[in-house]
């Protein structure tokens, strides 16, 4: 490929390093110009970069650099660029009645996709991806109708800023279901006679004269959070125990478990965590899944 | 120039050369060093970052052995992208008294420097059983075995004292009370007064839901306080670190 042959100087012309094997001489050439040039530009440029650029330790802090260059500033800076762009839709979303939100397309159209980030960001680990919950581990569906704490865009919103049953908190929406059996509150009898009374009003099989036995059972210790006909009550985040939708399941097994032990369902509240932009957001993004009433 | 030409002196001198080079390679290592243990804006100074307690700190230990670290890292980078995702971007003093660190290298999962209550306890304990079961786009494996794996906190003790010879200030009440405070932590029905008063805002719960003190409890009490020491709405960082 290469025709040019290297030029050689013969050994005697140039000085050698004194290094010498087998009559082998180690030659001295002196470094091309265009390194050396390259060399002496990068020890200038590094000079320059150091006055630029916060670099030299003093006594209490480094060099600023007279560029003012800071990764703190910068990304401050491109945050608010983005936060300005939106500060509009922003402020119109916070100013506007929560009720209204849903019915508005201007505020909807920037809602939805920004809700949709968040939701993907910090529910979907516990609500899925989908929002479609996680059936028989608590977390519940978001796109059906069948609400633990209301449906309404007031109260979705209330749910996601103070949480369910956290500790940090102290506006967060709380109840307690009693441990009937851990506790000792139920015989075991009676625990099997309400299961079977709560399989009854949710139209699954059941043992009908156990059931019936259940009844009473239940008018003494549940019918206060569930209501009479065990339709629930969302001011108590009581679950409908008449439909076909489960927190932890609807078997007998799992029902048992629930009266034996209980259940308590933990939200972490957003508050401090999210904008309320973002809460509203998020909010109008899960009422708008379907359910939302 | 006839400075430049004694380099020869050096180089066929090998002693010389090694010695030189020492000192070439200890004069870089101390400019580079020494600055960070006495300037002020290495770390600055935040309010509110706490030793762990015994049993954050247990959990931190089953953190590092079960190599969490490998798949998540524990350091929020002042970018857009990772403080809108993960939240305020971290501070040094956050991981001052992590020995080693946990900022880790790579992220096959998500960055945990902001995990603490992010997610509830029963989350947590489902999640870390069979993270596919609540995550199913997840490729983590299961670690369900930490619930059966009972600890009782007979070293920790120890261990604060170690943590305390390389600058943790651990005090001697909080070594006297360590196994005291290692149960107490995963126990809300327990005199917790006592862990709270040392350790600030330490979160008091039955981490795994069992009756019995097991890893999970560590790991998910560890969790539970990524990043949540700092109270960012109150705390200001100067933006010229």
């Amino acid at each position: 490929m290469c025709a040019k042959q290297v030029t050689k100087k013969p050994a005697g012309q140039v000085e050698t390093t004194g290094h010498e094997w087998d009559g082998i001489e180690e030659l001295n050439n002196p470094m091309p110009r265009w390194w050396v040039w390259t060399f002496y530009a990068t020890i200038v440029w590094a000079i320059g970069y150091t006055i630029a650029y916060p670099a030299w330790p003093l006594i209490n802090g480094a060099t600023p650099g007279v560029l003012g260059a800071s990764t703190r500033a910068d990304v401050d800076a491109e945050i608010k660029r983005f936060d300005d762009a939106n500060a509009g839709i922003k402020a119109q979303l916070v100013a506007a009645p929560l009720a209204s939100i849903p019915a508005d397309q201007t505020l909807m159209a920037y809602a939805e996709p920004a809700g949709g980030a968040v939701f993907r960001t910090y529910c979907a680990q516990c609500h899925g991806s989908g929002a479609a919950g996680v059936e028989g581990k608590g977390y519940p569906s978001l796109l059906d109708d069948d609400w633990l704490w209301g449906g309404t865009i007031e109260d979705i919103h209330l749910t996601i800023t103070h949480g369910i049953r956290n500790t940090t908190d102290p506006d967060a929406r709380y109840s307690e279901m009693p441990k009937f059996g851990a506790d000792g509150l139920l015989e075991p009898a009676q625990i099997d006679a309400v299961v079977e009374h709560v399989l009854a009003i949710s139209g699954q099989e059941h043992d009908a004269a156990l059931a019936a036995e259940g009844a009473t059972v239940y008018a003494d210790n549940c019918a206060a959070c569930h209501g009479d006909a065990g339709a629930g009550d969302r001011a108590q985040g009581a679950p409908n125990l008449t439909d076909a939708i489960w927190l932890y399941g609807g078997s007998r097994e799992k029902v048992k478990e629930t009266v034996t032990y209980a259940r308590f369902g933990v939200m972490p509240a957003w508050a401090g965590r999210l904008t309320e932009d973002e809460i509203r957001s998020v909010a109008a993004y899960v009422h708008s899944r379907g359910g939302g009433e | 120039m006839a400075f430049l030409d004694k380099h020869k002196a050096i180089e066929t001198h090998a002693t010389l050369l090694m010695v030189l080079s020492l000192l070439v390679v200890t004069i870089g290592g101390i400019v580079q060093i020494v600055p960070l243990f006495y300037l002020e804006n290495t770390i600055e100074d935040v309010e509110g970052v706490r030793p762990y307690t015994p049993l954050e700190l247990a959990g931190r230990d089953i953190y590092i052995r079960e190599g969490c670290y490998v798949c998540h890292s524990q350091m929020i980078r002042p970018m857009r992208d990772e403080v809108e995702r993960y939240g305020h971007y971290s501070l040094a003093a956050e991981s001052q008294y992590d020995h080693p660190f946990q900022w880790g290298s790579k992220r096959t999962g998500p960055d945990l420097a902001r995990v603490g209550g992010r997610y509830s306890d029963a989350w947590h304990v489902d999640h870390l059983t069979d993270p596919q079961s609540v995550v199913p786009e997840s490729v983590m494996p299961k670690y369900g075995y930490l619930l059966n794996r009972e600890i009782d906190g007979r070293y920790i003790r120890d261990i604060m004292g170690t943590h305390r010879i390389v600058g943790v200030p651990y005090d001697d009440a909080m070594l006297e009370n360590a196994v005291a405070d290692f149960t107490a932590q995963a126990d809300p029905n327990s005199d917790y007064s006592g862990l709270q008063e040392r350790y600030a805002k330490a979160n008091v719960s039955n981490f795994d839901g069992q009756p019995q003190l097991t890893e999970m409890d560590a790991l998910i009490a560890y969790l539970q306080v990524l990043g949540t020491m700092v109270d960012f709405s109150t705390f200001t960082p100067d933006a010229s670190r």
